[in-house]
């Protein structure tokens, strides 16, 4: 990737960070209208399935090598076209302070 | 709430929800449609009792006494009701929410219904083992406003004497806590300058969230608009400010801003329309579509002390009287643009125009918008009147006094 800044602070997510959501970051099941919801101070977000899945997985003790590899087993998926996949979620979600290492 | 409606490949952002919910069934027309869209956020103003006077408060200017304010019982009932309609985030306010001494039990149904919670306080009488219960009883998120970050001006503002000091205690125990922190600064031309500031003071603080809310010229801040606009040359900057710094602070600071739409081209579609995302439940359990609807004398508000949330949402006078667009004139009714902004602001409208179903006079299409703007630059120009302080004595005063409306252009 390029230009990428690093501003005091900021995670930059890499295969070794061992992602995991601040306590103030909610995932709940919004049963009512049949879908998951991230909640967070005044947002909330929608996660598709993906999202979702990758979630679950970041539990401040798996890497995200490990998370990929298990989801590439249960997707039946190539691990590096996983692995990208989680790399760009999770620096999405980190840039909005939703994702800690 | 945010501005912020863009979409990411894995993540939407929610601020008005298109999805009916179960607790809610929608019919084949248009209308039973849009109610069948459960709100997303609920404002509960559990008081108007504040230790703060501050002249821009979003309070209506008739302040609810204590003697009709709605019982524990009632607050409860409300956050479970809140909770099955599929109402997501509470925002527990005032006046000073901290004033009720059964905080802790709206809290705890609050969190027993689902429901993600907010205190937004301005903290000089919070105790530190108070706030450690409500963190044991749910509460997932704390708000603390900032009248300003030199101690004199925010004493000058809020008229509380070393607010500050223990404003800053409280955040600090908010961090250490664990708590997430919103740092609310409501900007003006008294402290406009300090914008830099309140963002490397959030930063210090570790707050995971910093408001930039400018002003809105309702209610109390309405009466004080020549005490309190910034230019227009003011208002760009702080812009300017808080865009550079959202890109310097990307994954460390969120920032949010509400601008003042004085100086707009383009309405604010508020509340992400009217009835469509949000409600608002007063003292006394009257439940509006935004804090500043009782400003609208056509309308009459329904209340949780005789009718079903759910119900009211859905069925009332109030919440239908400006949802969808049918209700609009022209120019909204022609726009283009009539599903984005919904007209803009009807409170606005009401209080600039005289009447809630005329364009916002933020819109430029308006024809009251020239001299809208021209009334802001005027105002801003001139030194800065006296504040109106936002208390009893005041609101009584401030009732009996009648405001000219705008004429419109030929």
């Amino acid at each position: 990737m390029t230009g990428e800044t690093r501003s005091p602070g900021r995670l930059i997510v890499d295969r070794e960070t061992k992602p995991h959501m601040p306590p103030y970051l909610k995932l709940r099941h919004d049963a009512g209208r049949g879908r998951w919801v991230l909640l967070a101070p005044e947002r909330i977000l929608t996660p598709d399935q993906t999202a979702v899945a990758v979630l679950q997985l970041c539990d401040g003790k798996r890497t995200v090598e490990e998370i990929a590899a298990k989801l590439a087993e249960e997707y039946s998926a190539p691990a590096d076209v996983i692995t990208a996949d989680v790399l760009d979620l999770l620096q999405g979600l980190a840039d909005k302070g939703y994702i800690k290492g | 709430m945010t501005e912020e409606l863009r979409t990411d490949e894995h993540f939407r952002s929610v601020t008005v929800d298109d999805e009916p919910t179960a607790g809610v069934v929608g019919g084949e027309d248009e209308a039973a449609e849009l109610c069948a869209r459960a709100p997303v956020g609920l404002l509960a103003e559990l008081t108007h009792r504040c230790p703060l006077q501050c002249p821009y408060c979003s309070n209506p200017v008739e302040l609810e006494g204590v003697k009709n304010e709605l019982s524990t019982e009632e607050w409860c009932s409300v956050m479970r009701q809140a909770g099955e309609m599929g109402i997501l985030q509470v925002h527990l306010s005032g006046g000073e929410p901290t004033a009720r001494k059964d905080l802790e039990d709206i809290v705890k149904a609050a969190s027993e219904a689902g429901l993600y919670s907010n205190l937004i306080t301005a903290a000089v009488t919070l105790k530190r083992d108070r706030l450690e219960n409500l963190q044991k009883l749910g509460l997932d998120h704390v708000q603390i406003s900032f009248q300003d970050v030199d101690p004199e001006g925010a004493e000058k503002i809020g008229a509380y004497p070393g607010a500050t000091q223990k404003k800053l205690e409280v955040a600090r125990w908010v961090t250490e806590m664990g708590l997430p922190l919103t740092i609310n600064a409501p900007i003006h031309r008294h402290n406009i300058h300090n914008v830099p500031r309140y963002i490397d003071m959030s930063v210090e603080l570790g707050a995971q969230r910093l408001e930039i809310a400018h002003a809105q010229y309702y209610g109390w801040a309405f009466l004080n608009r020549a005490a309190l606009i910034p230019t227009y040359e003011e208002t760009l900057a702080s812009i300017d400010c808080v865009e550079a710094a959202r890109e310097r602070l990307k994954g460390v600071l969120t920032i949010d801003m509400v601008v003042p739409d004085y100086y707009a081209k383009r309405p604010k579609p508020c509340m992400g329309g009217w009835g469509k995302g949000f409600m608002n439940i007063t003292p006394a359990g009257k439940v509006l579509p935004c804090h500043a609807a009782e400003s609208i004398p056509e309308l009459a508000f329904d209340n949780v002390r005789d009718r079903k949330l759910l119900d009211i949402w859905m069925n009332s006078d109030a919440f239908n009287a400006f949802r969808g667009t049918d209700w609009m004139k022209e120019p909204c009714r022609s726009c283009a643009f009539k599903d984005i902004d919904y007209g803009g602001c009807r409170c606005q409208a009401m209080a600039m125009t005289k009447d809630p179903r005329n364009t916002d006079p933020a819109c430029a299409l308006s024809p009251y918008h020239n001299e809208m703007v021209k009334l802001a630059k005027d105002e801003a120009a001139k030194p800065a009147t006296a504040f109106v302080y936002r208390n009893p004595r005041n609101a009584a005063a401030a009732l009996k006094s009648k405001e000219e409306p705008l004429v419109p252009a030929e």
